[in-house]
């Protein structure tokens, strides 16, 4: 063993005080260091926290981000998210596959660049894009890899790459990213400029329950697409015993073509926290967590100013603004690329230093959350709103929006559009409305919600956003009249199954057989009857996973099934006879005539 | 845990439940056997396999986590319900490599079981033929991850019971498996043949060396009677 991996090891553990709880950070420090988590390392680990070699290795192994296996010291990580696989990711692809001279999944020869791909890291509007360890390279082309590659090689930091100019706090020097913000409309509520610490200052002069019946009046309910209301969510964690609380946020916005989230921390840092505070008054919670995902690493530093900034005016710590008892502190909890965190009891899971599986329900977290206390989970953006809440009234709040969808929702839109970006509307807006504005008049499908939600027609674009009728987290994928919609249906299933944590029987193993199954048909080896099996095999899955990936990760098919059934239509080949014409009998034997080293005696042609 | 009870319908028949017991556990008290796999009495339920799901006030849920409440209408034996089961049970068999006719369990095994109960004969799904490991490296225990259908008892009888954690799930998704607590292989643990993990696997993957075949294939659990028969009977 050597002396300066033991060494390093322990005082990573030591400065997370070998607390077994903070193992993602442990094993993200390890990670950065070496390259890996070694075997090694993680008994290394292992003993400094108290916790099992293999308890170890089940969280390396859970994360995308973190491995066993020695990687580069620079690892570019290429988004292949269907939308930019419309943008060109391909070609940039194959530059980066032979400027680097590996193939994607290995390492160059050198041992110092690794080359992997990535589903959605929350860049579809400047797509296609790629994270260089936790450096962001938007609106890619292969000219640009191969300036990049060429100064990799030279030993260049990927932070000083010239990669672009970002607009907004991305120019700040603790963030210095070519990300571009892109907000495209202000609306009334997130965006539109706030009157800072106003919100947190009524909260103050409120009792607690107050606080919670003005969210609940203002009939706040969840952003993040589940849509539960936020002040009964808020009442149900106050009421449940427990000494302490938590305040979590989720800002592991994970769903392909989500990317307001990242907008967000950049620029509404402090609507966010001041909401997170007030939640915390009104819950009875003296500590927050934002569990930012592992994508947006180059947030960081950023936003731990700005924490440290308010904790400079006691607008976190103890004593809150002169309110004596009022104590809080937010810290930040950093992801390793796993979607399924994006999940409230999966995310709860990776806060507490586990691999990310979903928990059982019941308990629920606002009866046992967080290290078995109750939690508040809620989104980046409802928040935001409650911050607004407290500043401007639960009437004013009311009177933004459509009957039971008050106040406005964000939408990440991208894909075939002219105009690529997160957008603020009241509840209400139409598809219509909204592909006007985006531009694109001529769009044939458009997916809301992401792969988790819903692919729909031409004929459906006069519904609205709203929890009535099309309840979304606010991904919104634009397919144009040329795309080729069932292909995106096979990214999105390989997307899924690759993201199921794995935990539940017909998410682990249903998945697959899925896109099997939708392949065999796209291979044009399709017939009439697979039509029922992708139905009733993905309504199975659905009714019978354990969270809501599973719940949900059929949707991709069943929702084209009932909006563009023709084009599955279009694939089929009659049946004759009653036989399957598509039946390969020199395919089907290939395996066995192998593996007897001779051809089959009855089948020869 | 206050003994106050509660009353709940399956399938129409009224059953008392004590306050705080799952759906599986009062039912069966009550003798009404619903077909699981990942539940084992005494253990934390797993929740993973799915097979135990039933329909609560129209919701579907899973039996060994859901808590008894008063009033609730529960579906158990219904068309629909042994449908999603029978395709949940041969999602197991086609993602693993279940060689039934050659596996030592057989007759022991409760996938096997549990398959025979709801009327399977062939999988309907394509196999998926998984490349798994075996590891024979303990004296006394084998595993074959052929057969592992990660219902989780092994790591919970280990950390719960055993106190040892000699098992844990890595990997996500499809790539997901059982780990041992050690560099590599289950020789290299503390893993004793007393432990209760040694004797919970459902199936064919943790197996105790050299009694495979004490009891032959026609006389053991399953072959006498169905699996659930013993719950039945109580009712
Ligand atoms: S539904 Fe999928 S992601 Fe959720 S617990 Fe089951 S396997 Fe995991
Ligand atoms: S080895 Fe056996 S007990 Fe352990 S998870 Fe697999 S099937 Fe279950
Ligand atoms: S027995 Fe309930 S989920 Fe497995």
């Amino acid at each position: 063993m050597s002396d300066s991996l033991q060494k390093k090891i322990q005082e990573i553990c030591q400065s997370s005080n070998n607390d077994r709880a903070r193992m993602m950070d442990i094993v993200q420090s390890v990670q950065k260091e070496f390259g890996c988590v070694s075997s090694e390392a993680m008994n290394l680990i292992a003993k400094a926290t108290k916790s099992h070699h293999v308890e170890v290795e089940s969280v390396v192994s859970f994360y995308s981000f973190l491995s066993k296996e020695q990687k580069g010291k620079t690892v570019i990580r290429l988004c292949n998210d269907t939308v930019d696989r419309m943008k060109g990711c391909q070609e940039v692809a194959k530059a980066l596959s032979s400027e680097l001279g590996v193939k994607f999944g290995e390492t160059t020869s050198d041992g110092k660049i690794t080359l992997e791909y990535t589903p959605c890291i929350g860049m579809c509007d400047q797509a296609p894009a790629a994270l260089i360890n936790d450096v962001v390279a938007p609106n890619l082309t292969a000219e640009k890899v191969k300036e990049i590659v060429k100064n990799l090689k030279k030993g260049v930091d990927p932070s000083k790459l010239s990669l672009g100019k970002g607009d907004g706090n991305n120019t700040d020097s603790l963030i210095g990213a070519a990300v571009r913000n892109n907000v495209l409309k202000v609306g009334d509520v997130i965006f539109a400029d706030n009157d800072s610490g106003k919100g947190l200052e009524n909260a103050l002069a409120l009792k607690p329950e107050e606080v919670i019946d003005m969210i609940k009046v203002a009939k706040l309910r969840g952003r993040g697409g589940a849509g539960f209301p936020t002040g009964l969510k808020w009442q149900f964690t106050r009421s449940a015993r427990g000494e302490q609380k938590f305040v979590i946020c989720n800002a592991d916005e994970g769903e392909p073509g989500t990317f307001k989230d990242r907008v967000l921390l950049t620029e509404k840092f402090d609507l966010l926290f001041e909401g997170m505070t007030i939640a915390g008054y009104a819950i009875g919670a003296s500590t927050g967590i934002i569990y930012v995902r592992g994508e947006y690493a180059y947030l960081l530093k950023f936003l731990k100013s700005k924490l440290k900034e308010r904790y400079d005016q006691r607008l976190l710590g103890k004593n809150i603004k002169g309110k004596s008892g009022f104590n809080f502190d937010i810290r930040i909890q950093m992801g390793s690329g796993a979607y399924i965190c994006g999940e409230e009891s999966a995310l709860i899971s990776s806060c507490e230093g586990l691999r990310g599986d979903p928990k059982t329900r019941p308990p629920f977290p606002a009866q046992r959350g967080y290290l078995a206390s109750p939690t508040s989970v809620n989104n980046v953006e409802t928040i935001c709103s409650v911050t607004r809440i407290l500043e401007k009234g639960s009437d004013w709040f009311l009177s933004i929006g459509s009957t039971n969808s008050s106040g406005t929702k964000i939408l990440s839109i991208s894909g075939y559009c002219k105009r690529p970006g997160v957008y603020e509307y009241p509840f209400g807006i139409s598809i219509t409305d909204l592909l006007n504005d985006v531009g694109a008049e001529d769009a044939k499908a458009v997916l809301v919600g992401g792969p988790s939600g819903q692919f729909i027609g031409k004929n459906e674009f006069s519904r609205i956003i709203c929890y009535n009728d099309l309840g979304t987290g606010g991904s919104i994928v634009i397919f144009g009249p040329k795309c080729d919609l069932l292909k995106a249906v096979d990214e999105y299933m390989e997307f899924f199954v690759e993201e199921s944590c794995g935990y539940c029987t017909p998410c682990r193993a249903g998945n697959i057989l899925l896109k099997k199954k939708l392949e065999e048909i796209l291979e044009g080896n399709g017939e009439s009857a697979d039509l029922d099996y992708l139905q009733s095999l993905g309504e199975g899955i659905k009714k019978t996973s354990r969270c809501g990936l599973g719940q949900t990760s059929p949707n991709p098919i069943l929702t084209t099934l009932k909006n563009f059934k023709p084009l599955y239509e279009a694939l089929m080949k009659p049946q004759e006879k009653g036989m399957q014409p598509t039946f390969d009998i020199r395919a089907a034997l290939g395996d066995a005539e192998k593996a007897q080293m001779r051809k089959s005696v009855l089948y020869k042609n | 845990m206050s003994e106050k009870t509660v009353i709940i319908k399956i399938d129409g028949i009224e059953i008392k439940a004590k306050a705080g017991q799952t759906i599986m556990q009062a039912a069966d008290e009550a003798g009404v056997y619903i077909p699981r796999l990942c539940y084992l009495k005494d253990l934390t339920p797993h929740g993973s396999c799915r097979v135990c799901t039933v329909k609560v006030n129209g919701r579907y849920q899973t039996a060994c986590t859901e808590p008894a409440v008063d009033g609730m209408e529960v579906e158990n034996k219904t068309q629909e319900l042994e449908g999603l089961r029978r395709d949940i049970i041969d999602m197991l068999f086609v993602e693993g490599n279940h060689f039934c006719m050659f596996c030592e369990k057989s007759g022991n095994c409760d996938l096997q079981a549990e398959a025979y109960r709801l009327g399977i004969c062939a999988p309907k799904f394509p196999y998926l033929f998984p490349d798994r490991d075996i590891d024979g490296t303990h004296p006394d225990i084998f595993i074959d991850r052929n057969r592992c259908i990660l219902c989780g008892r092994c790591v919970n009888a280990s950390r719960d019971v055993d106190g040892k954690t000699v098992f844990e799930f890595v990997g996500r998704g499809s790539e997901k498996k059982v780990a041992v607590n050690a560099d590599a292989k289950l020789g290299d643990t503390n893993m004793a043949l007393t432990d209760k993990a040694a004797d919970v696997c459902p199936v064919g993957a943790i197996i105790k060396k050299r009694i495979g075949f004490a009891i032959p294939v026609g006389k053991r659990t399953y072959d006498q009677k169905p699996i659930g028969s013993e719950i039945e009977s109580k009712s």
